[in-house]
């Protein structure tokens, strides 16, 4: 059983976020982190990997920049490789020029399932996965809360409106992954050692053959303005001193919720 | 280059069709001057008169996809129509299945997606609006690809007003070969018994987080709700840790919700969170940390702890 995990690098969300301000664009030029959403799917697909017995993990990345902090994060959690498309040329790609990219780069390995998260803590389109499966021609199902093989199918609880539904689809498939899946795993010393000597493919857009396709041209969007929304102040803040339900009563009187 | 024609692609939802896509119509009708729905699924053609009441001339049935999830099909079957005139801008609810089908489509159509549009307005083409930063900010952004441009757009952004129109006319649409990605299918559902209002549709929320500490200690969230005919939210953080189930959350993730009030019991106010809740008429928070993002919306901020707060407000709605 190999599975390919599409992880995203992105600037630190603890920090401040701040726009570029020629193109509008999420400043990525920093350093490079894990997505935190993505850390489930990698623990998933380990688990799914030992459950069958082998396989293995192959984390499949696409960043403007060269950077590996992140993929060595989630090699010292036990993927086995990665593959990253790192390319000054894919500053400003969108989710259709990104899904192209992990398209073409996951067609370099070998695979039985294909793992997402729902969606990115930066961009957070949640159509990459979709997209992407469609471009390999591939069955996908997405926000799993559960996931588990069954010979060449993949079961999954799905969430919906109302609570959720169980949906197979055959292998190979795209699967994303909601935060509730699985707890993921904090990497090992052992493991962070061997990180370092895992094998990382660095892939350039040309070596894709998608010149053209990706950054901004690709995107075929633009950004018009960046403005300051509507802005909300906040009213009274107060230590509750044992009136603070009764502060509320008072406050829900005032607005006739009661 | 004014807007001409637009597809609405409208869920169906018990017998009618969501809220969202009612809204969707409502906002299209006033960009374009011909509008389209698609939708699925068995009831769609007693629906007509429903979408023509909201504006659609025609609506175009998938009719019934037998299991399948929608994304595939329905995708695959606009794509087709798309393929004999496309027009100017497809419209999707950003709800599970809307994401599916606006990202099988994109990749069809070989056409970019705009996704968590709040707003659109027409400026010469159509621009969209998308909150950032927890909705500190607004990103106006349009296409320059060729038509269709594709919007995934969020709950609650418009409000849906009949106009009184005539029955749609009802086109059937037919599903092309799909191969081995039509491929997944529904084999059970499971539904979550609610009772009260709708998350949605409620003028009250109660929401916790992961202050409450532990899971039973929701069981307070909810006893407040009922007792404010409200509804019970949560926050990602307790969904995720499996305390209440998901069709409770709100957030950019979640539900987007505008009560009358809103209360926050224990929960910080990451912008994931603000984005579904920001619209609401009022805030109340209790939060025990001072610095706790969600004091800044807040319009009543108690800081306190919920296990002393929480207790002594329903025994004073009790009493009362
Ligand atoms: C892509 C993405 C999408 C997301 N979508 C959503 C979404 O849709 N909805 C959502 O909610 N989140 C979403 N999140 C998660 C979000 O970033 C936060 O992690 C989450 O909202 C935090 O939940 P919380 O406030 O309950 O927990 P925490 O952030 O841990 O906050 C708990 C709060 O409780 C307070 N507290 C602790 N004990 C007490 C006590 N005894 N009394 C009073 N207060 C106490 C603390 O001071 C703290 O402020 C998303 C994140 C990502 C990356
Ligand atoms: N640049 C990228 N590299 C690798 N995976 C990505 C990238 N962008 C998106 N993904 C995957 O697609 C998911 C959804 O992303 P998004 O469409 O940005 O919300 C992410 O959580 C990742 O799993």
């Amino acid at each position: 059983m190999n599975v390919v995990v599409c992880v995203k690098q992105i600037p630190d969300p603890a920090a401040p976020p701040s726009l570029d301000p020629e193109t509008h664009t999420l400043d990525r030029s920093g350093k490079l982190i894990l997505d935190d959403s993505d850390a489930y799917g990698v623990e998933m697909a380990l688990q799914l990997v030992d459950a069958a017995g082998g396989g293995e993990v192959t984390l499949v990345s696409m960043a403007p920049n060269s950077e590996t902090g992140g993929l060595r994060t989630a090699l010292a959690m036990g993927a086995s490789k990665a593959i990253l498309v790192s390319d000054p040329a894919l500053k400003g790609t969108d989710a259709l020029g990104t899904a192209k990219v992990l398209a073409a780069a996951i067609r370099r390995t070998p695979f039985d399932l294909v793992l997402a998260a729902t969606e990115s803590t930066d961009g957070y389109t949640g159509t990459t996965p979709v997209q992407l499966a469609e471009l390999l021609g591939l069955p996908s199902i997405t926000f799993a809360k559960s996931v588990a093989i069954d010979g060449s199918t993949v079961k999954v609880e799905r969430q919906t409106e109302a609570g959720f539904d169980e949906v197979s689809s055959p292998l190979p498939a795209v699967v994303t992954v909601t935060a509730g899946v699985v707890e993921p795993r904090y990497p090992s010393f052992k493991g962070i050692m061997a990180a370092k000597s895992k094998p990382v493919d660095h892939v350039t857009v040309a070596d894709l053959g998608l010149d053209g396709q990706v950054g901004f041209a690709g995107a075929r969007q633009e950004i018009l303005d960046v403005i300051a929304a509507e802005s909300r102040d906040h009213g009274e803040i107060v230590e509750d001193d044992g009136d603070g339900a009764a502060r509320i009563v008072t406050f829900l009187e005032a607005v006739k919720a009661i | 280059m004014p807007v001409n024609t637009i597809w609405v692609v409208a869920e169906p939802a018990s017998g009618g069709i969501t809220t969202t896509s009612l809204e969707l119509l409502t906002a299209a009708r006033g960009l374009g001057s011909e509008v389209a729905a698609i939708s699925w699924g068995p009831a769609t053609a007693s629906n007509a008169p429903l979408f023509g009441e909201y504006g659609a001339t025609t609506v175009h049935d998938v009719g019934d996809l037998g299991g399948s999830l929608p994304g595939v099909p329905v995708a695959a079957a606009i794509a087709t129509l798309a393929g004999s005139g496309a027009p100017d801008a497809i419209l999707v609810p950003a709800s599970y299945d809307g994401r599916d089908i606006a990202g099988r489509l994109s990749a069809r159509l070989d056409r970019p997606v705009l996704t968590n549009v709040t707003g659109l307005g027409e400026e010469g083409s159509l621009v969209s609006e998308h909150p950032v930063f927890g909705g500190s900010l607004t990103v106006k952004s349009r296409f320059t690809s060729e038509a269709p441009g594709i919007f995934v757009i969020r709950a609650k952004s418009f409000a849906a007003e009949p106009a009184g129109g005539a029955p749609a006319a009802l086109a059937a649409l037919g599903v092309p070969e799909t191969g081995a990605t039509g491929t997944a299918t529904i084999t059970a559902s499971h539904a979550e018994e609610r009772t009260g209002p709708s998350l949605d549709e409620a003028s009250i929320v109660v929401s916790g987080g992961r202050g409450l500490g532990e899971a039973s200690a929701y069981a307070m969230i909810e006893e407040l709700a009922t007792l404010l005919h409200g509804a019970a939210g949560a926050s990602r953080a307790i969904v995720d840790a499996g305390w209440v189930p998901y069709s409770h959350q709100v957030g950019q993730t979640g539900k987007t919700v505008k009560p009358a009030v809103y209360l926050a019991f224990g929960i910080s106010g990451a912008t994931q969170h603000l984005v579904g809740m920001k619209g609401s008429r009022t805030i109340v928070a209790v939060n025990k940390d001072r610095d706790a993002p969600i004091f800044s919306i807040a319009d009543l901020g108690i800081v306190g702890d919920v296990h002393k707060v929480l207790p002594a407000l329903i025994d004073a709605l009790k009493n009362r």
